[in-house]
């Protein structure tokens, strides 16, 4: 008991352990476990022949932390910041270090900017963005979607209910946005034209 | 090539993209042949990760074949079927030469707080991942290893993260002989994790999941003892009644960012993006956790502020161990275990997805559909 000095015995020994589970107590010695110590000073590890790496060419300026005090010489280049998600990504980059919330709270905002404008932007491409394919929801008629959760105590439930909302809610706006330019739209030019033709109709009497 | 690509929370798709080509001397481009997805790629899926852009492949599990060297590359060649760690890392900078792989300062500018990751978001780098024909694999000296002859590539592709995740926060957990070990979540990393607790000498293993199916496999994989913390009202007081009111030595987190048990955490986080991460697993992990104990983090959260209880870790004296994991310097040691058949990663192996199909395999992974632990992604390569 926590109350008194003894720690209770386990339900089986270290033999029992030992004989019941297949390498038992191989890394009980610390000098096995490779993570110990936590650090080990080896400074040319592997095929390391380099005491800094050659530094990779920039094909645009590379956006990066202002806690770096360069480009580091290896980086990535899947995706080069455009349109006006990456203006809004580089003043994160610019301004704001990663201890600053507003670095994040940027980016994050920067992302959806990016998912709306890829959106829209697919709808003029040869692929134009298929939410039923992407979002892989037809699993759930495949691979058993209904008994997965069906007589399961899974706390996942009741928040997994919101997904749809999250995944279908913007797309539901934007086609009810769009509807309505559209209508709008319609009933401008049908005004526009009724006038012209009010304004004509006289001259044809 | 045909390659898993980002287009916005919980949407992706297979597009035809350029063949990645070598863009540094040390670069080497792998033609993938396994992938896996990770539960830490479920973070960028729905979102959850800063600077995630459209067009990105995900991917940072996978082996392939060497399929075109840089001119500086010496230590792999075309042909060479390698194995890939998650971390991307240079060896040489301050904290690789101390053998924090994960924590290299060479390979990303986007961020100084974390490492290089493969199709990770920009926040880690900005590379390409692995769930595509081909994915450029910097310092191609230094990451890559050749696989064993005898290895089965299902091992090899579970070795590149999540085994090696599992297997690194058993010993961040200091354990000692006779230890009780508590294990949130039953996913790949937690059922590692609790397996190799047991090679370290623990006494007793727990895990504590809310899917019968996980928790299923951590008796069969991990010898654990495990509880569905959705059937407790409250799961830090079934610890101590396990526990004798001491509480567990040693806690691990091996869920992260989109834990359940809490609905105004998950939602704040997962749904709404104004946590880091939803830190119910850990919270519990802090609270489980004997006096004295130690927390170790193996679950992976954003860089935005999450609020953890670390008013009760203070007042009860823990220590608080995590890092991503190293992969390459766990290698070794690992390889020995999966030979003599202590550790046997392709058992956690439920789903084979063919690339093209990637965005079902995302669904069923994210929803929790068909018994789902662990899918890979299977090319045409293969």
């Amino acid at each position: 008991m926590a109350y008194t000095p003894h720690k209770p015995p386990n339900p089986e020994t270290s033999e029992e352990l030992r004989a019941r589970i297949p390498g038992w107590g191989a890394d009980l010695d610390p000098a096995n476990r490779p993570a110990v110590p936590k650090e080990v000073y080896e400074p040319h590890p592997y095929g390391a022949v380099w005491e800094i790496p050659e530094s990779q060419p920039e094909k645009w300026p590379r956006e990066r932390s202002i806690e770096h005090a360069s480009v580091t010489p290896v980086f990535g280049t899947s995706c080069p910041p455009r349109g006006a998600s990456g203006l809004i990504r580089k003043l994160a980059y610019r301004r704001y270090s990663e201890g600053r919330a507003a670095h994040w709270l940027l980016l994050i905002a920067a992302d959806r900017v990016d998912t709306v404008g890829s959106t829209a932007r697919s709808f003029v491409s040869k692929h134009p963005d298929n939410p039923l394919i992407e979002t892989g929801i037809l699993a759930e008629v495949s691979h058993h979607g209904l008994r997965s959760r069906r007589h399961q105590k899974r706390a996942d439930l009741i928040h997994q209910s919101l997904d749809p909302l999250i995944v279908a809610g913007p797309w539901v706006v934007a086609g009810l946005l769009g509807y309505r330019t559209v209508r709008r739209l319609g009933r401008s030019l049908r005004k526009v034209s009724r006038s012209r033709g009010a304004g004509r109709s006289p001259r044809a009497w | 090539m045909r390659a898993m690509v980002y287009r916005g929370p919980y949407r992706i798709r297979v597009e035809d993209k350029p063949r990645p080509v070598i863009e540094h001397p040390n670069d080497a481009i792998v033609r993938v042949t396994r992938a896996a997805i990770c539960g830490s790629d479920l973070h960028l899926y729905h979102g959850m990760m800063p600077d995630t852009r459209v067009g990105m492949t995900f991917g940072h599990e996978f082996i392939g074949v060497v399929d075109e060297v840089g001119p500086s590359v010496r230590t792999v060649q075309a042909g060479d079927r390698v194995m890939v760690p998650f971390n991307i890392f240079c060896g040489t900078c301050f904290f690789c030469a101390r053998g924090l792989y994960a924590n290299c300062h060479n390979v990303n500018p986007n961020a100084t707080a974390v490492g290089g990751i493969y199709g990770y978001s920009h926040t880690c780098g900005g590379y390409d991942g692995g769930q595509a024909e081909y994915v450029r694999v910097p310092l191609a000296d230094v990451g890559p290893s050749s696989i064993p002859d005898w290895m089965d590539d299902e091992d090899a592709v579970l070795l590149t993260d999540a085994v090696a995740t599992g297997y690194f926060g058993a010993q961040l957990g200091d354990i000692a002989e006779g230890d009780v070990v508590v294990v949130f979540g039953a996913g790949p990393v937690g059922l590692s994790a609790a397996a190799s607790a047991w090679l370290m000498g623990a006494g007793r293993v727990i895990v504590i999941d809310h899917l019968e199916y996980r928790l299923a496999k951590a008796r069969s994989f991990a010898h654990a003892e495990t509880y569905n913390f959705a059937e407790y009202a409250d799961v830090v007081v079934l610890m101590k009644e396990l526990t004798d009111r001491i509480g567990a030595d040693v806690a691990i987190d091996a869920v992260g960012a989109e834990a359940d048990g809490n609905l105004l955490q998950h939602i704040t986080s997962a749904k709404l993006k104004l946590q880091g991460g939803s830190p119910i697993a850990l919270n519990w992990a802090i609270d489980s956790v004997r006096k004295g104990g130690t927390v170790s983090v193996m679950g992976a959260y954003g860089p935005m502020f999450s609020a953890v209880k670390f008013g009760d870790a203070m007042n009860k004296g823990l220590t608080l161990r995590m890092n991503q994991c190293p992969v390459k310097r766990q290698w070794p040691r690992l390889f020995e275990h999966v030979r003599n058949g202590y550790l046997k990663p392709r058992d956690l192996v439920t789903h084979r997805i063919p690339l093209e199909h990637i965005a079902e395999g995302y669904h069923i992974f994210s929803a929790k559909l068909d018994g789902c632990i662990k899918p890979l992604v299977v090319t045409d390569a293969a």
